[in-house]
């Protein structure tokens, strides 16, 4: 059996590169791999590109990926939140690219490119600013218009138990927008509140199977 | 041009009071979205004894009002709006891809929004401010193309006293043709295919005290009610 359970933070967070698109998960306060966040922010990482509901609060995770400078470009649903102090700076100031993503768009996206499909039609966006540049079709007398598939190079999710294998379950709304991007990655790399037994989890209540997780940090909390 | 207008200077219903008459008109066994600001504040105003079922973005469906006692706060279970909520019995959790399909595959028989503006034909703007860089659209572009209707509740005049009941939106639109109602502070509106009806005015207030503060001409039905407030 594969081993993907790292030693430690900075084992789990060692694959990632320079450049790379980076998936969180998390809303709000739920789903968010704070600890993997944290080791990203040690590390030197430069020009990533961020994709997350938000551009980050206050000055703790993904804001302080912004302050350490690590972040190359946001792509967000909702990038303006009251606490996006640091985000909002350095948007002003010219110093971090953004992509404004319909929430939806942007969860199907992910989704679509972890099926491996080429891109969708979507009600979404028709006739907003969302829609300019992109092709329009009529399907049966309604209009879509054609999004892509979001990738990413690799995927900071959380989730709430792991078995030895690395399926994982999660924990009411902190799953959010962890399984899709979980499936969206290259490789995934998920912070897990407990480690259990092979067996341990029902195989019929399994969200995220083990084959779209590549890494896992235990995080005993 | 735009166009001022004063709000009249009479009391004007709380955003409370704007949502607890909108909760009135949410039906039992309907699927609804809540979405940030205001509309959070219906959630409380349904009544007990009514069966909602309220489904928040980021996968609750089923989402009750918020808990009674600090310590059942749960971070992994928060609004849309980031604060706490409670899950009702016989409610789900679903991710975002599932909850957004949810929204766009017709399963919400309404969506509460809140608005920058809403249009005579039903236009909403409720994610960019002319001229801004960019905006927060969230999941509003999303829950407002799929929902079957679309309940708008909003301020009726902004700080400035510009109209936000327009005949055409001057905001950058978030979905075309959605709005079916509006709740604001100085009435109660229908969209219909002819333009606002006027359905409700708020107590005190004249239907030229509505009309003066919009930016679009309203239908003006025989009755037209005092909101219960």
């Amino acid at each position: 059996m594969k081993k993907k359970k790292a030693a430690s933070l900075e084992e789990a967070i060692s694959h990632l590169r320079d450049e790379s698109v980076v998936l969180i998960g998390g809303f709000g306060y739920g789903g968010v791999p704070e600890q993997l966040i944290e080791g990203v922010c040690g590390s030197g990482l430069r020009g990533l590109t961020i994709v997350n509901n938000n551009a980050g609060t206050g000055h703790t995770g993904i804001a302080r990926l912004l302050e350490e400078g690590c972040v190359g470009k946001m792509i967000c649903s909702f990038p303006f939140a009251s606490e996006s102090h640091v985000f909002k700076e350095m948007y002003a100031a010219g110093k971090v690219d953004l992509e404004v993503v319909p929430q939806g768009t942007m969860a199907e996206r992910m989704r679509n490119a972890g099926a491996g499909l080429g891109g969708f039609l979507t009600p979404t966006g028709v006739g907003t600013e969302i829609a300019e540049g992109k092709p329009e079709f009529d399907v049966d007398g309604k209009k879509y218009i054609l999004e892509k598939p979001l990738r990413g190079d690799f995927a900071l999710i959380k989730a709430y138990k792991v078995d030895p294998r690395g399926n994982l379950i999660y924990r009411k709304a902190a799953r959010n927008f962890n399984p899709v991007m979980a499936m969206a990655a290259d490789f995934t790399i998920a912070e897990v509140g407990e480690e259990v037994p092979m067996d341990a989890l029902d195989p019929e209540a399994i969200v995220t199977p083990s084959v779209y997780v590549d890494c896992f940090h235990v995080t005993g909390g | 041009m735009t166009v001022k207008v004063t709000a009249p200077d009479k009391p004007l219903l709380s955003r409370d009071q704007m949502a607890k008459r909108l909760a009135q008109d949410l039906e039992a066994d309907w699927v609804v979205n809540i979405g940030i600001g205001i509309p959070t504040q219906a959630v409380a105003h349904v009544p007990k004894e009514r069966d909602v079922i309220l489904h928040s973005e980021n996968g609750i469906i089923g989402m009750g009002p918020p808990p009674e006692r600090e310590e059942d706060v749960d971070r992994d279970l928060m609004s849309a709006g980031k604060g706490p909520v409670t899950l009702v019995p016989g409610g789900a959790f679903v991710h975002h891809a599932d909850s957004f399909s949810l929204a766009r595959g017709g399963r919400l028989d309404c969506a509460v929004l809140g608005a920058y503006q809403v249009a005579a034909n039903g236009d909403l703007a409720n994610w960019k401010v002319p001229g801004a860089g960019s905006g927060n659209i969230g999941g509003a572009m999303d829950i407002a193309v799929g929902a079957k209707q679309v309940f708008a509740i909003m301020t009726h005049v902004s700080k400035d006293g510009t109209p936000k009941i327009v005949d055409r939106l001057t905001y950058p639109p978030t979905a075309l043709g959605v709005v079916t109602r509006v709740y604001t502070d100085m009435a109660v509106l229908s969209v219909t295919p002819d333009g606002f009806v006027l359905e409700e005015v708020a107590p005190g207030l004249s239907v030229d005290d509505v009309q003066a503060a919009c930016d679009a001409k309203l239908i003006l039905p025989p009755e037209i009610r005092t909101i219960a407030a």
